[in-house]
């Protein structure tokens, strides 16, 4: 089978424990900061992903194994969430760059019916 | 081409298909078919996570007030018994891998009864929410709303949370395949890879549960 899998075998259920010890912690903590008002909205949000993304890249590095896999299997996975940023990030600029926002159902063209807005 | 000594060793492993060299071959060629198929997973989930920060820009202050219908403690709940079933999942990978195959058993069991009671609470917060009118898009009918356009929170969460209980729903059923296989024997050192992708698969069923409770339980 894989060699990759025989100095780590016997030492894993400890990782996976603390691991799971962490997790658990970090769930508590995401939800003790919610209730914290830290100054603008925003920040809430960046703070819960922040540790939301903490918690995930230790299931991924450890639950999943990419801490002793091949480097290929971390490149998809990253890759999958690098294609994600790039799916957000053109939406966002879609959306702020324009200067008004029509519905989907609006039976003249754009220009017309921004005028109407107006 | 693999040599006539090579191939009299491949005769004898069952497990190997001819189309692979080694087992390493075979078990990493596993892998990274179920690595591309959990990154098409998450562009699937990104693509509404993306859609609810786009609407939540544009709403923000329904959002807010939507979201306190939510439970916060079943949404801790569920976040807790997920953690669970990733570690229990993961454990039992490591007693295929390690011939305990009772552990095996008794580990599938355990992810399978997580993922079970988390249906539970879903199957509870959801009743509780149509009891109040509480539903995406054009069914929603609750009294008294001081802030308008929350319907589209509403959307976004049974959406979201509905695909991804399908997701678990389709773990169950793998499971359940493992399970009948474990008993039967299939697992041990020699051949663990069903139980590692399905463990794989779990785990990012789990990651995305980890982004869906603060981005719809605790908004600020």
């Amino acid at each position: 089978m894989s060699h990759n899998e025989n100095s780590h075998t016997a030492s894993a259920p400890k990782a996976y424990a603390a691991t799971l010890a962490a997790l658990l912690v970090l769930t508590a903590i995401t939800v003790a900061a919610a209730g914290i008002h830290f100054g603008s909205s925003s920040i809430n949000v960046v703070i819960a992903l922040g540790i939301a993304t903490v918690k995930a890249s230790l299931v991924a590095l450890v639950f999943m194994h990419l801490r002793h896999d091949k480097p290929v299997n971390a490149i998809i996975a990253v890759s999958g969430f690098l294609f994600l940023a790039l799916l957000l990030a053109y939406c966002i600029i879609d959306i702020d760059t324009r200067k008004q926002l029509v519905p989907y159902t609006a039976k003249v063209p754009v220009k017309a019916a921004v005028a109407a807005k107006k | 081409m693999s040599t006539s000594a090579a191939h009299l060793e491949h005769a004898h492993d069952p497990a190997l298909q001819h189309h692979f060299h080694t087992k390493e071959q075979q078990f990493d060629t596993s892998k990274i078919g179920m690595w591309l198929f959990l990154t098409t997973e998450i562009l699937l989930f990104g693509g509404l996570f993306v859609g609810f920060a786009l609407m939540q820009q544009k709403y923000p202050d329904a959002f807010l007030a939507a979201h306190h219908h939510l439970d916060r403690t079943l949404g801790a709940l569920n976040t807790v018994v997920l953690l669970v079933s990733s570690f229990t999942m993961v454990m039992a990978v490591w007693a295929a891998q390690t011939n305990r195959k009772k552990l095996l058993i008794a580990l599938l069991i355990a992810t399978m009864a997580c993922a079970f009671i988390f249906l539970g609470v879903k199957y509870f917060e959801y009743s509780h929410k149509f009891h109040e009118g509480l539903l995406p898009g054009k069914f929603y009918s609750h009294e008294g709303d001081t802030v308008p356009n929350q319907f589209v929170f509403f959307s976004f969460y049974f959406m979201m949370t509905g695909l991804h209980g399908f997701h678990i729903l389709g773990g169950i059923v793998a499971i359940s395949w493992l399970l009948v296989r474990a008993i039967r024997g299939d697992f041990g050192s020699g051949y663990y890879t069903p139980v590692d992708l399905v463990g794989l698969y779990w785990h990012l069923v789990d990651m995305i549960w980890i982004y869906l409770f603060p981005l719809l339980y605790l908004i600020q």
